[in-house]
């Protein structure tokens, strides 16, 4: 070409973080983290269990005793009582899997709800699922029926899919999404539910039933058990794959929707996809976990500073990444003001926002 | 590269859109011959973004019929259509803190499967396409440091990445200095490939496209090769401005010579 170029050597310079770079590596090395998490996560909480203990439980079983998977000269524990072994099995490996699946849910489908609405300020609870949730879990909380958690999560998940599907009411046009108007109708019945559910506390007055809706309201995993696991495992799986196989599109919404349509995006069919498989997979976390906050908006913005804006490293590592984060948020809330057992939905900002800004930080001054 | 670019024609019949109850086409009947490189021209509203993007299927016509090739371009899948069309638009701005190298690849977004990786042949095309822009030292920048022009370039590449037989502009040059605009402009005149472009200066139309089509309020003014669509009535009428219709002197193609308008006072 006739016009000035630049010598080669300028080429490199500025390269971009995580491109071409050993990513399989940071994939591993972020795997390990999260199975190291687990295992250790569980083994901390106000009885003290070693991690050789909580190896040999979680071995035996699923069935894998006979195996004698002996990693890190780990297996077989002296003086593991009955009581123990259902310790970790009943109630710590479900609270950490389930802060897990929340912690990675949320990231990944906090990450695909800013790319499809184009706004760095969305999050999986946007669409008025969270107050939809609320509203649910609350109203079975005031009504008094005696149905457990198992009905306040009912009634969450009810809340957030009727929350949901009037939103996509309200914002669809002849069938067509347009980001602006999900935006505004998710606010708007966001606003109504939570106005509602406020109601419903103060008509009650019940002190008891107050404290109960509080606490749902602000997030916490404490009631976590294995049956949910399974749901939560199975919405959170399917919401990976159907988000792994969107990544690559996605990238092409970076221009907006009708630059994505020239590079052969059926737009309206992956956005109508996408929102519902986002909305199912949010209704059933928060179903189980209340609202979290937090996750679902910073981590994929983390991630992001940290390898770059290309879905297929943005998804997969979000969900890492998330779930790592929430574990050991959760670990804190657990043991850090004990005996009380904190929320983990106000500890994920307290702990996640100075990080947040830290790497924020690093970003623009590099 | 090994890819040997070849064109394929473009026919829209009877075309008619309106958007939000807004007439903006009407009865629009555009031919863009195999291998041409037709300008599309008109004044500001006439309806040039809107039909560009109704040709590349942007949208739902509310009448017309519109083939590339033999196909008809709403009955193709997306994906193939993206793989024969590509367009670039006026205004396509991100937030995103993308690679001048990530954009270019997005061309190469309808010719993989979902799951599949960027090949080396990939990468190859989208290096050769940003070196036919001129642009191959940028690769590595931040789309956000580039200038209006530089991303303009950018995106001709990505279009020229997605390896189409026909190449959709909407204004083209309207962010380029004089070099870099005859230079975008001789690149995609002999890139071998179909080119429809939108172009609002009259002069560069006549230098290099050998076909036009005027619109003038939703309909076809006329069409035809420069020597005869270029005419002082024409002008006056479309553009409502006084022309005098000359010949270049080292191309001899049509130049127009503009006479400033009396303004009132």
């Amino acid at each position: 070409m006739s016009l000035p170029s630049v010598s080669r050597a300028e080429r490199r310079t500025d390269a971009p973080a995580g491109t071409g770079g050993p990513l399989g590596l940071v994939f591993l090395l972020a795997l390990a983290l999260l199975a190291g998490s687990v295992v250790v996560s569980v083994a901390l909480g106000q009885s003290d269990l070693s991690v050789r203990e909580v190896w040999t439980v979680a071995t035996e079983r699923l069935g894998l005793g006979w195996l004698r998977i002996d990693l890190f000269g780990l297996h077989g524990a002296e003086g593991l009582t009955e009581l123990r072994a259902n310790l970790v099995w009943e109630m710590r490996l479900p609270r950490v899997l389930t802060a897990a699946l929340v912690g990675g849910g949320l990231a990944v489908v906090g990450a695909v709800m800013q790319t499809l609405t184009r706004n760095p300020m969305a999050d999986p609870y946007l669409l008025g699922i969270s107050s939809g949730a609320s509203l649910g879990a609350v109203a079975v909380i005031v009504a008094g029926l005696s149905l457990g958690s198992l009905g306040v999560a009912g009634g969450a998940f009810l809340g957030a899919l009727g929350a949901f599907v009037l939103v996509l009411a309200l914002g669809q046009r002849s069938g067509r999404l347009t980001p602006t108007r999900m935006i505004l109708a998710g606010v708007a019945v966001g606003a109504f539910a939570s106005a509602v559910t406020s109601f419903l506390i103060i008509w009650v007055a019940d002190p008891h039933a107050t404290q109960e809706a509080q606490f749902w309201l602000s997030g916490s995993l404490a009631s976590a058990r294995l049956p949910t696991v399974y749901t939560m495992a199975a919405a959170v799986l399917v919401g990976l794959l159907v988000c792994g196989f969107a990544a690559r599109g996605l990238n092409a919404f970076a221009f907006g929707e009708d630059t994505a349509a020239s590079l052969g995006i059926d737009v309206q069919r992956v956005r109508w996809v996408l929102l519902v498989v986002c909305a199912l997979v949010t209704g059933v976390l928060v179903a189980g976990s209340g609202t979290i906050g937090f996750v679902g908006l910073l981590i994929p913005h983390a991630v992001r500073a940290l390898v770059g804006p290309d879905h297929r490293r943005v998804l997969p590592l979000s969900a890492l990444v998330g779930a790592v984060f929430l574990i050991w948020v959760d670990v804190v809330a657990r043991i850090a003001f004990e005996p009380r057992d904190l929320p983990v939905g106000i500890m994920t900002a307290m702990l996640g926002v100075p990080v947040f800004l830290w790497i924020l930080r690093r970003k623009v001054d590099r | 590269m090994t890819h040997l670019a070849e064109g394929e024609s473009l026919t829209a019949a009877d075309v008619s859109w309106s958007v939000d109850g807004q007439h903006i086409l009407a009865g629009v009947d555009v031919q863009v011959p195999t291998g041409s490189f037709t300008g599309l021209l008109g004044p500001n509203g006439s309806g040039k973004s809107t039909l560009l993007r109704g040709l590349a299927r942007l949208g739902k016509l509310d009448e017309g019929v519109v083939h590339i090739g033999s196909d008809n371009v709403h009955r193709l899948p997306r994906r193939a259509l993206a793989r024969r069309l590509a367009l670039v638009e006026q205004n396509s701005a991100t937030d995103i803190d993308l690679r001048v190298l990530d954009v270019v690849l997005l061309g190469r977004t309808p010719h993989r499967a979902a799951l599949q990786a960027d090949s080396a042949t990939d990468r190859a095309i989208a290096v050769h396409q940003l070196e036919r822009v001129d642009l191959a030292h940028l690769a590595h920048r931040r789309w956000s440091t580039l200038s209006g022009g530089e991303q303009q370039r950018v995106h001709l590449a990505r279009a020229m990445t997605q390896e189409p037989s026909l190449l959709v502009l909407d204004e083209p040059t309207n962010h380029l200095d004089v070099g870099h605009a005859l230079q975008l402009l001789a690149m995609v005149q002999h890139s071998g490939l179909t080119v429809l472009a939108a172009l609002h200066d009259l002069n560069l139309a006549a230098a290099f496209c050998d076909h036009l089509v005027v619109l003038h309020q939703g309909r076809v003014a006329a069409s035809g090769p420069p020597e005869q669509v270029f005419t002082a009535d024409l002008l006056a009428e479309v553009y409502g401005v006084e022309a005098d219709v000359d010949l270049h002197p080292r191309t001899g193609r049509p130049h127009l010579w503009f006479h400033p308008p009396m303004v009132p006072h």
